[in-house]
């Protein structure tokens, strides 16, 4: 587990991050964390002649709350997600599922842009971006784009960011209604089983909106609208419940690895979602 | 007025046995200032890595190194070829076979070591390892014994005549190419013969997984051959530093005196390093080639894939009993999945080790066992992982078997240990399968176990919570585990027990110094054990000297006296007795010392805590400090100036902890999560030197158990690839998972040993597996569970649920 030698770079301006990504093509690549990147780097699955660090990068990181829409600096941690007191009043389901990712070590290195960058289908930032019909935002050569959560991934580590582009920054609205992030994993510091990420809006007694994404299910997150569909209208009893979990069912693909078998990870996706619904629901 | 020192306060000055005394050891570890191998850094130390088959089973076409030499800072690269000459690209394992220390024309498993590149440093060697280029034909891989042994093909040429028959193996006649040994003990007619004509027969096929004792530190070493002197010097991770010395000489042909083997401080063993690996001697190999030290350290995966694994058992058993319950005999078949080379460390006579403790704690009148050891494609080890000789694998099957026989009974399975313990009017007890226990009181154990969980209210809950579940109401079911263990440890008396032909004796020498304080050299070695604290402790109490004064040395073989080194447990019960001797014998002497100072006849002072009084005249007396002041510096007729010992000691016999374990676990049938409500460990290893270091092996032994039971495995493909090679799937609990644990005790000690100790370090493994499985079994068994095999992961366990149509 030592990875192949690199040259090691700490620009203090995105020009300098985005001359150097130009320069070396798909033989660069940025460093937020390396919680994701390192571990790869180490077990020589990445080979990264050129390492780009973003910490010498001012304005990447922090998290805004201004007329109903939420920032989130790329560079934003883990840990600063789980201790953001204006943060988790906003969207609780943001602190809810940080806290289930990885242990406390990771959290603290770990960035927010460096998870949904990322791209594995472990990592449960980008379900739950989905879920929030998140957009990020990013830079390159041309300059500033948008591309929203729903549309970014392609499949395992293959998004729409292209290589020598940097991610800046999320946002999505403030959300409404009742969340719930529910993940099962084997142990702490384990990706998911099956995770799901719930928002419910009600009204008069009924969902109004319904948004659910699931994570390590498939090559990407699913967004699983007709699951979400299958809950508007009701009042998120057991067969709306049901519902929803076969649409979902419908959307997801997993495979088969450590964690067990495709039937078992079908049958914990239903309950996990299940849970997560009824939770979300208790919470509108 | 001076207060006066009463004899309590003494007692308590020498921190003594009993005293839960702070360990010595952790200062310099919760400060990082501990000397693992990887801190060993020399002058011109160059760097070792390995180049490791990608494949489980291939033949190699073609080695090229010449890319890799070609890398500036690249010294050598090592292949079988490079060895050869010296006789060395294969070397003799523990049991008996012998292993390829770099692969000669064939790999046998995922990760076999293939070359050994030497760089200026880790980063280099790592980069030349890629360069190597290794031409492989692959061939047909076996994974699984049973297959192993119906498959034409034959996984070691090298154990096949030329005329294609098959040699006797170091354990006799074989009767497959793939076949290791065929081992038996008991009496398998008249077995047969019980349970043919039994009233109750009960029935199990379980398979204990393979898995590994994941140490901390993984394994290293560092060789540094001085060419001037003719000295070899080899720092290691080595469970066993006189083995290595004496091994490293029978291999190279250098002489005993000039190889100085050293164990600095060790990050944990559980026999993973126990056994010799190629890295050990390519290391020693490549100082010798290039004439500086060179260091070899592998990484976790590296260790996980190809380092001493545990377990891989397939066992079969039958039990019968009356209808009352009284077991009559026990049928053990067992088929071992040794991977491929039989590098078990096992004593010479029991290619199984002690799996004959298979009857447990239980009075089974006759028994049969009969193991087949296997070769397959996968890593070689397999004693490991505080096991103490496949006690594990023992204690779980007939915990297992209870279990299966009370369901066949429809008892209650406490109350059927209690009907079958060997009682302790027994002891000592003649096992069916050959054992002498030397001591137990099982059923008070028992009954105090049963007594603190709240036996009979448990099950009352349990029912309770059954009928939820059939009424719909919960989706959580609960499973009471039991276990009750006897542990053999302490190898061993030397006329049963040696390894190579090396006796399983050990060793203590004492040096007191002349201002009453003492050094202590023992042939065992800790890897996180706390010997420095507890061996102090016993000779602090024989001495008279407080143990704080007393420094304990181990592991390093120019100056430790011989001995083999710790695992199986038997540290305490073979040199914490050889310490205890030694010390006895420093008092022999002091004694008379005493007695000359005092003016008295030899047999007219008696010792007392601290100091020899003069018979019925307390306050006359000396101390063991100016004992030992006089016995440097004042001329006592007929004496020796000097005050030390040695003792080598055989123990007569082997010492026999035992255990009483419940776990209260909450199952969601739904994901298959297990929730740990309760753990209660009751543990019975004699007399307690240090209740809180033994409790601190207690949690971490219960902590490997609750690992191995619930998640953790070393799992193979169909074609040999290792499945669980980092710590993302290989499960390694944190505090998180860990429940918190009850432990309590009786004390029963052992008649044989000097102090009454049993040794305890892997108790709570060897009972805690069983216990942990149990309680997922039990929790199933109202719903028509019989056995379902570990690891009790989550997918495992929805699996059961979902078998015994728990989903619908
Ligand atoms: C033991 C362990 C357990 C873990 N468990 C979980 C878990 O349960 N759930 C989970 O979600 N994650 C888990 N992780 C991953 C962890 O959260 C990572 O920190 C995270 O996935 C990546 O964030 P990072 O800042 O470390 O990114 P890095 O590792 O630095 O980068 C990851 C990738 O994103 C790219 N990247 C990073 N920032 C940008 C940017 N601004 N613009 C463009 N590309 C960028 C990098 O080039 C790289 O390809 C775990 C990690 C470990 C080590």
């Amino acid at each position: 587990m030592i990875p192949a030698a690199f040259e090691y770079y700490r620009p203090t301006s995105m020009e300098g991050v985005l001359a150097l990504l130009q320069e070396h093509g798909d033989e660069a690549r940025v460093l937020a964390g390396g919680h994701s990147l390192i571990p790869m780097m180490k077990l020589r699955m990445a080979d990264v002649p050129h390492l780009i660090d973003l910490q010498g990068i001012a304005g990447l990181s922090g998290i805004t709350i201004d007329g109903g829409t939420i920032r989130i600096g790329t560079m934003t941690t883990q840990h600063d997600i789980i201790g953001d007191a204006a943060l988790t009043a906003a969207a609780p389901i943001m602190a809810e599922a940080a806290l289930q990712i990885a242990d406390p070590q990771v959290r603290y290195m770990g960035t927010v842009g460096g998870n949904v960058a990322n791209g594995d289908p472990g990592n449960d930032m980008p379900g739950l971006m989905q879920c929030l019909d998140a957009h990020f935002h990013l830079i390159g050569p041309e300059g500033e784009r948008t591309v929203a959560a729903r549309d970014f991934y392609d499949s395992a580590y293959m998004t729409a960011r292209e290589d020598d582009e940097v991610l800046t920054a999320i946002t999505f609205a403030v959300p409404v209604g009742g969340h719930a992030y529910e993940k099962q994993k084997r142990k702490i510091g384990d990706y998911a089983t099956a995770a799901a990420a719930v928002q419910i809006s009600k009204e008069g007694g009924k969902v109004a909106a319904a948004s659910i994404a699931m994570t390590n299910l498939s090559d990407t997150p699913v967004w699983s609208e007709a699951a979400g569909a299958a809950l508007v209208g009701t009042d998120c009893g057991a067969d709306a419940i049901k519902a929803a979990v076969a649409a979902m069912l419908a959307d997801i693909d997993p495979t088969e690895d450590n964690r067990g078998p495709v039937a078992f990870k079908r049958h914990v996706a239903g309950i996990v979602l299940g849970r997560a619904i009824a939770r979300a629901w208790s919470r509108a | 007025m001076k207060d006066e020192v009463t004899r309590e306060d003494r007692v308590a000055g020498l921190k003594g046995l009993g005293c839960s005394r702070k360990r010595v050891e952790d200062a310099r570890f919760t400060q990082g200032k501990g000397n693992y191998v990887d801190d060993i850094k020399l002058p011109g130390m160059l760097h070792g890595d390995f180049v490791r088959s990608p494949y489980a089973h291939a033949r190699i076409k073609s080695i090229n190194i010449d890319a890799a030499m070609a890398l500036p800072g690249v010294t050598a690269v090592l292949t079988a070829k490079d060895l050869e000459p010296l006789g060395l690209h294969w070397m003799p394992t523990l049991a008996g076979d012998k292993q390829m220390v770099l692969a000669d024309g064939k790999v046998l498993f995922q990760g076999q070591e293939v070359a050994f590149v030497v760089a200026a440093d880790r980063y280099i060697a790592a980069d030349a390892v890629e360069l190597v280029e290794v031409e492989y034909e692959e061939l047909e891989v076996i994974v699984n014994p049973f297959k192993s042994l119906q498959s034409d093909v034959v996984l070691r040429e090298d154990l096949i005549a030329p005329d294609g028959s098959i040699p006797n193996g170091a354990h006799g006649p074989r009767k497959h190419p793939n076949h290791i040994f065929t081992w038996e003990a008991g009496e398998l007619e008249a077995t047969n013969q019980v349970i043919d004509n039994a009233e109750v027969v009960a029935e199990a096929e379980m398979y204990y997984h393979r898995t590994h004792p994941c140490p901390l530190e993984t394994c290293g070493s560092v060789a540094s051959m001085d060419k001037v002197n003719g000295k070899l010097t080899l720092w290691g991770t080595f469970q066993a530093p006189h083995v290595v010395r004496t091994v490293a000489s029978l291999l190279s042909g250098i002489e005993e005196h000039n190889i100085r083997v050293v164990s600095p401080d060790i990050g944990g063993g559980f026999g993973n390093k126990v056994g010799v690996y190629p890295g050990y001697v390519c290391s020693i190999v490549a100082s010798i080639v290039t004439g500086v030290p060179v260091k070899w350290v592998e990484d976790r995966m590296e260790n996980l894939m190809s380092t001493a694994f545990a377990r891989d058992y397939w066992m079969k058993g039958k039990i019968s009993a009356t209808k009352e319950g009284k077991i009559t005999g026990l049928h053990c078949h067992v088929t071992a999945d040794h991977g491929a080379f039989d590098a078990c460390a096992d004593p010479t006579k029991f290619p199984a080790g002690f799996m004959n403790i298979c009857t447990g704690s239980y009075d089974i009148p006759v028994a049969y066992l009969g193991v087949d050891g296997v070769y397959t494609n996968k890593a070689p080890g397999g004693v490991s992982y505080r096991c103490s000789f496949r006690v594990t694998e023992a204690v779980y099957f007939i915990e297992r078997m209870i279990e299966v026989l009370a369901i066949e009974l429809n008892m209650d399975p406490a109350e059927l240990r209690s009907i079958n313990f060997i009682k302790k009017e027994q002891f000592p007890y003649t096992a069916a399968l050959g054992w002498e226990y030397d001591s137990g009181d099982y059923q008070t154990a028992w009954d105090k176990a049963l007594l603190a969980v709240d036996y009979k209210g448990l099950r009352a809950e349990q029912a309770e919570r059954v009928a939820a579940f059939k009424r719909g109401e919960t989706r959580k079911i609960m499973g009471i585990g039991l276990s009750f263990f006897t542990e053999i440890v302490g190898a061993g008396p030397v006329k049963n027990c040696d390894i190579l032909g090396m006796g399983m004796f050990d060793s203590c020498e004492i040096r007191i110094h002349p201002t009453g304080s003492a050094t202590a050299r023992l042939g065992t070695i800790s890897q996180g054990q706390g010997h420095a604290t507890t061996f102090a402790q016993i000779l602090a109490s024989e001495i008279g000297l407080p143990a704080d004064s007393i420094t304990i040395e181990e592991g390093d073989t120019d100056t430790a006296p011989y001995g083999l080194g710790t695992y199986g447990s038997r540290s305490t019960p073979v040199a914490g007795a050889a310490a205890a001797m030694a010390g006895r014998k420093i008092r022999a002497k002091a004694q008379m010392i005493a007695a000359y100072l005092l003016e008295v006849h030899d047999d007219d002072v008696e010792f007392d805590v601290d100091r020899f009084a003069v018979k019925g005249a307390p306050e006359r007396f000396k101390t063991m400090k100016e004992i030992a002041y006089a016995s440097y510096h004042q001329a006592i007729p007929g004496l020796e100036p000097g005050l030390e010992a040695v003792s080598y000691y055989d123990p007569p016999n082997m010492t026999y902890p035992f255990g009483a374990y419940v776990c209260v676990m909450d199952i969601d049938v739904d994901t298959g999560v297990p929730e740990i409500r309760r753990f209660y460990a009751l543990d019975d290893c004699g007399t307690r030197i240090n209740p809180m270091v033994i409790e601190g092996q207690i949690h971490g032994g219960l902590t490997e158990a609750l690992a191995v039971a619930l998640g953790q495995e070393i799992a193979y493909d169909d074609i040999g690839n290792v499945k669980t090679g980092t710590l993302m799937d290989f499960f390694l609990p944190t505090a998180w998972e860990v429940p918190n644990y009850e432990t309590d005790f009786t004390v029963t000690p052992s008649p044989h040993h000097p102090i009454g100790a049993k040794g305890v370090g892997e108790s709570p493994h060897v009972g805690g597996v069983p216990c942990f499985s149990n309680a997922v079994q039990d929790a199933f068994r109202p719903f028509g569970n019989r056995h379902t095999n570990m690891p009790h992961d989550h997918w495992r366990i929805w699996q059961t649920a979902a078998n015994l149509g728990m989903h619908d």
